[in-house]
């Protein structure tokens, strides 16, 4: 079965020792969650999960060229 | 004696009253929209002699409750032409509450040329001529004033804007530094400026203190409230560590940042201006990612931002002040929005409202996107000086677009459109088109909600659900505004269970009050509604409650959104 790959977006301090923007080749299939704990995150430290710019729920499937964007709990006005 | 100094700048005298029993238990925007409401004539004009601007802390200000130093403004509005109050951090809030100066009112227009400063200390509130300071920037009349007075003086003051009574003028207030916290929006400065007056002066030598009813009771639920602001991701880590920048690459990637005057919901250039990289700016120009706007702020989102040989360039630098010039203008210098943001504070402009203003300037043709440099010679010799061209500007987003024929003009009832694209999250919108205060993101935040995640979750693209988040959070606002207390206590609140009740439970220590949740709701409910009253006998209806036709016509990407509220479901939002 051919694999899928998405771009993951990480943001504030999820970027230290890590990245801002890396391309990940994934299996058909799979979910948000199965990303956020592929890259060493706890679900708890989650704040804001988004694929293509809109809130996901973890268990949504990515799609062959979406784009998932990691938050901490972060905010401002 | 708790007691409501007033200032008459026609006959040029000075009383100092007991505060009336109707307006005990009122701090902050309660008591100015009480005041203003019951003493202004709504259809006054807002720079003539009717017209009262009213200075007040907020209940709990002065007291050792963490984040409580705010201080509100109210008047009417020349900018909006409806009811108005800011409210600001700095050292003014805890002097005057420490002072027992419930509220100071300035009432009248002088009747000759001349230009005062007012001094206020223990004995009430002195009138004085004031001419050596005139022209000036705030950060000459502060250092001025220090050295005149000592650096623990408070100052009040206005820049050449407000001298000049330009719609988009601020009032400054020194912060614990020396430097600079706004009273932004609406153009009070203007009607200072109308009053003819640049500064006060606050001295608290001999003030009388707080007086905290159950000091126990205080201490305990202030561990508490404190512990809840330090404990919540937002207020205790996120806020403290990138500032309120943070939300470009929050917004970018919603599609909900509003790009080259409102045209597009993204920004290519959002990583050269976003909060990490400004942390990462910060840090390696030795400036402060941390900084507090007041004694007692436990949050600390504000910061000091150095240029690239470590010198001082400004500090408070905000995401809509960000935002504004970045974005909306498509400028992608920080060091430039940085450089205009202290000229704008030195000037006392309103960053967001002078920042919409240059991006309908540029969509005119005025001056380029993009072009950094051109907006600081633009703020420095045509606004700083008062040429026409500069007086256009500033006299904020509308101004600019009646001038030069320009139909994408975001504001609503006359205020600019803060950073936040209402088409693509719709609660925001609904806080901007019924906010008696104009188009203000503060009033009713309900980011929180549609993008943050904070309080729940409604979501941003769809219509269900926002008119109620917006008139539950506006009502929240209004009551927050009036303790003293700064916004950002709402993120905690929203989530942290102990955090409200804690809140209640200071100013029943504080007063010897027995407030419920329920009374501090009905606070909130009857601020908005005396605001609104006001704003309806002044001439507005609920067709000032509106966005602007494009945001209905033109789709913003990348989600293609428009705004689809009917009248009757905005209008909805005052069924309360």
């Amino acid at each position: 079965m051919a694999t899928i790959t998405i771009t993951i977006k990480l943001f504030a301090h999820f970027r230290n020792g890590r990245f801002k923007e890396a391309a990940q080749r994934l299996d058909p299939g799979a979910d948000c969650r199965q990303v956020i704990l592929g890259l060493g995150f706890r679900l708890s430290e989650m704040g804001i999960v988004m694929v293509n710019g809109q809130h996901a729920p973890l268990d949504q499937p990515l799609n062959e060229g979406d784009t998932l964007a990691l938050f901490p709990l972060v905010g401002g006005g | 004696m708790n007691k409501i100094l007033r200032v008459n700048m026609h006959d040029l005298t000075t009383s100092i009253e007991a505060l009336p029993p109707e307006w005990a238990g009122l701090g902050g925007r309660a008591l100015t929209s009480a005041i203003v409401a019951k003493e202004v004539p709504p259809t006054c004009h807002a720079l003539g002699p009717d017209n009262k601007l009213v200075f007040a802390p907020g209940l709990l200000s002065g007291t050792a409750a963490s984040n409580s130093g705010r201080l509100s403004a109210g008047a009417k509005s020349p900018l909006t032409g409806g009811i108005k109050e800011c409210n600001v951090g700095g050292t003014a809030a805890q002097m005057l509450a420490r002072l027992r100066i419930n509220a100071l009112i300035v009432e009248g227009t002088p009747k000759g040329d001349g230009w005062y400063s007012l001094r206020v200390s223990k004995d009430g509130v002195a009138i004085q001529e004031e001419a050596g300071l005139l022209g000036l920037g705030n950060f000459a009349v502060i250092d001025a004033l220090q050295s005149l007075l000592g650096k623990k003086t408070g100052v009040i003051a206005i820049g050449p804007a407000g001298e000049m009574k330009l719609t988009s003028a601020n009032i400054s207030v020194k912060d614990p530094s020396g430097k600079i916290r706004s009273l932004g929006r609406g153009g009070l400065g203007a009607v200072m400026g109308s009053k003819r007056i640049k500064f006060l002066s606050i001295d608290d030598e001999g003030a009388p203190g707080i007086q905290i009813a159950d000091p126990e009771k205080f201490k305990s639920a202030s561990r508490i409230f404190t512990k809840a602001l330090m404990d919540h991701p937002v207020s205790g880590q996120g806020l403290p560590t990138y500032g309120t920048n943070v939300l470009v690459n929050i917004l970018h990637e919603a599609g909900g940042l509003p790009t080259r005057n409102f045209t597009y919901g993204q920004f290519d250039g959002h990583e050269q201006i976003c909060g990490e990289t400004m942390h990462d700016t910060i840090v390696a120009r030795g400036g402060k990612p941390r900084h507090g706007c007041h004694a007692g702020c436990v949050i600390q989102c504000s910061q000091v931002y150095n240029d690239k040989d470590g010198q001082y360039l400004t500090s408070g630098f905000e995401y809509e002040t960000i935002w504004g010039l970045g974005a909306n203008c498509c400028i992608s210098t920080l060091d430039d929005i940085a450089l205009a943001d202290n000229i704008m504070d030195d000037l006392g402009l309103d960053s967001i409202e002078t920042a919409v203003a240059f991006g309908v300037a540029m969509e005119a043709g005025i001056l380029p996107w993009g072009d950094g440099k051109e907006v600081v010679r633009i703020l420095r010799e045509e606004i700083g000086r008062g040429t026409a061209l500069g007086r256009v500007i500033g006299s904020g987003a509308g101004a600019v677009g009646r001038t030069y024929g320009v139909t994408r003009v975001p504001t609503v009832k006359n205020q600019a459109i803060p950073a936040y694209d209402p088409r693509s999250v719709k609660g925001i919108g609904i806080t901007y088109c019924t906010s008696p205060m104009g188009a203000d993101h503060t009033a009713g935040y309900t980011i929180a909600t549609n993008i943050l995640n904070v309080g729940g979750q409604v979501d941003p693209l769809k219509k269900d659900g926002q008119v109620e988040l917006s008139r539950n959070l506006q009502i929240a606002t209004a009551a927050i505004d009036s303790t003293g207390m700064c916004i950002f206590i709402a993120f905690p609140a929203l989530d942290i269970p102990e955090c409200l009740p804690a809140l209640i439970d200071m100013l029943n220590a504080r007063f010897g009050a027995q407030l419920t949740g329920d009374d501090v709701v009905g606070l909130g409910k009857r601020i908005l509604k005396t605001e609104r009253a006001f704003n309806l006998a002044a001439g507005m209806t609920a067709a000032d409650d509106r966005l602007p036709e494009f945001f209905r016509t033109d789709p913003v990407a990348p989600h293609q959104a428009v705004w689809d509220f009917t009248n009757e479901e905005i209008d909805a939002f005052w069924n309360f």
